[in-house]
């Protein structure tokens, strides 16, 4: 694993990537490598990270745009090879608007940018992203967004209820997301999108460390 | 070839909330307008299009709308067009 490297996408606007690296190169000791959004090859990293931020401004939808960059592109042969993405806020954003999961994160319900800690059940052990050993069990994490409601229809969220692929659900929902829905994992577990912040709480000093054991699970293979 | 001027609108789906809509609804009902039952905020965005014949830029603006204009998971899209 000493060679084990997370690849960190930045886009213009992009302003969570170096809280990422050093939440995992600082707190983790997981080599980290910075990839810019018109590169597209990954053959030097062995799972990647889509971090927060605005790409491109949020122009026309959050997301929108950065989904036909050319890193996304090349990110589809990635995810089947079965390599692991976590995408956070933009990220999860960005993992919507280019199929990787369902449904859509739109302006949150009461308007306002939600800058907050949250409190949130794990629902899905899928993919090993938790520490919740097949339980269900809390964790708090930062959020911080606008848009962050989920939704989907209702036949993708049965699929997703029944498929055990909702991985983080609000125990209080601050932006109207349907069904509570903080994060979600494609069906091999591969993927997983969440709009609340890990890299934010890996130390106890500025917030807790509740978000340690996701970054961590980068290196499952 | 042909230029063509479009106008694509894009609008939330009937099932989606619109919090702006609603906001703007309030405000809209504070300033007087009485009888507004419903306010619901969409994008329209203008295009010039060169192509041969309309029926190629139809087929340009529907892979536009349907890929990047219009997440059609949350909205919904339709165009007018006019041969210039």
């Amino acid at each position: 694993m000493d060679n084990f490297t997370v690849g960190v996408v930045v886009f213009p606007g992009s302003n969570c990537d170096r809280d990422v690296s050093w939440a995992l190169e600082g707190c983790l000791n997981i080599r980290t490598k910075y990839l810019w959004h018109e590169s597209s090859d990954l053959n030097d990293v062995d799972a990647i990270v889509i971090p927060g931020g605005f790409s491109y401004g949020d122009y026309l939808r959050c997301g929108a745009i950065a989904r036909f960059s050319p890193l996304i592109n090349a990110l589809d042969e990635f995810v089947k090879s079965g390599k692991r993405v976590l995408g956070i806020c933009n990220g999860f954003q960005i993992l919507t608007e280019s199929g990787f999961l369902p449904g859509a994160l739109t302006a949150n319900k009461n308007l306002n940018f939600i800058c907050d800690d949250v409190e949130l059940d794990i629902i899905s052990s899928k993919g090993g992203w938790f520490n919740n050993g097949g339980e269900k069990q809390t964790i708090k994490l930062p959020i911080a967004h606008g848009e962050g409601r989920y939704h989907c229809d209702s036949d993708t969220l049965k699929k997703l209820v029944d498929n055990e692929l909702i991985a983080l659900r609000y125990k209080n929902n601050p932006n109207g997301s349907s069904f509570d829905i903080a994060g979600i994992t494609n069906e091999k577990g591969n993927v997983l999108g969440l709009m609340p912040h890990p890299e934010r709480a890996c130390d106890e000093l500025i917030g807790g460390t509740d978000g340690l054991f996701t970054l961590k699970s980068l290196i499952l293979t | 070839m042909d230029q063509f001027a479009v106008k694509v609108f894009v609008r939330l789906r009937p099932s989606v909330l619109d919090p702006a809509g609603e906001a703007t609804k309030s405000a809209s009902l504070k300033l007087g307008g009485d009888g507004i039952k419903s306010l619901r905020i969409g994008k329209m965005i203008e295009v010039k299009i060169e192509g041969n014949g309309e029926n190629e830029v139809r087929e340009k603006i529907d892979l536009l709308c349907d890929r990047l204009f219009a997440n059609t998971v949350i909205e919904d899209y339709e165009y007018s067009l006019e041969k210039l």
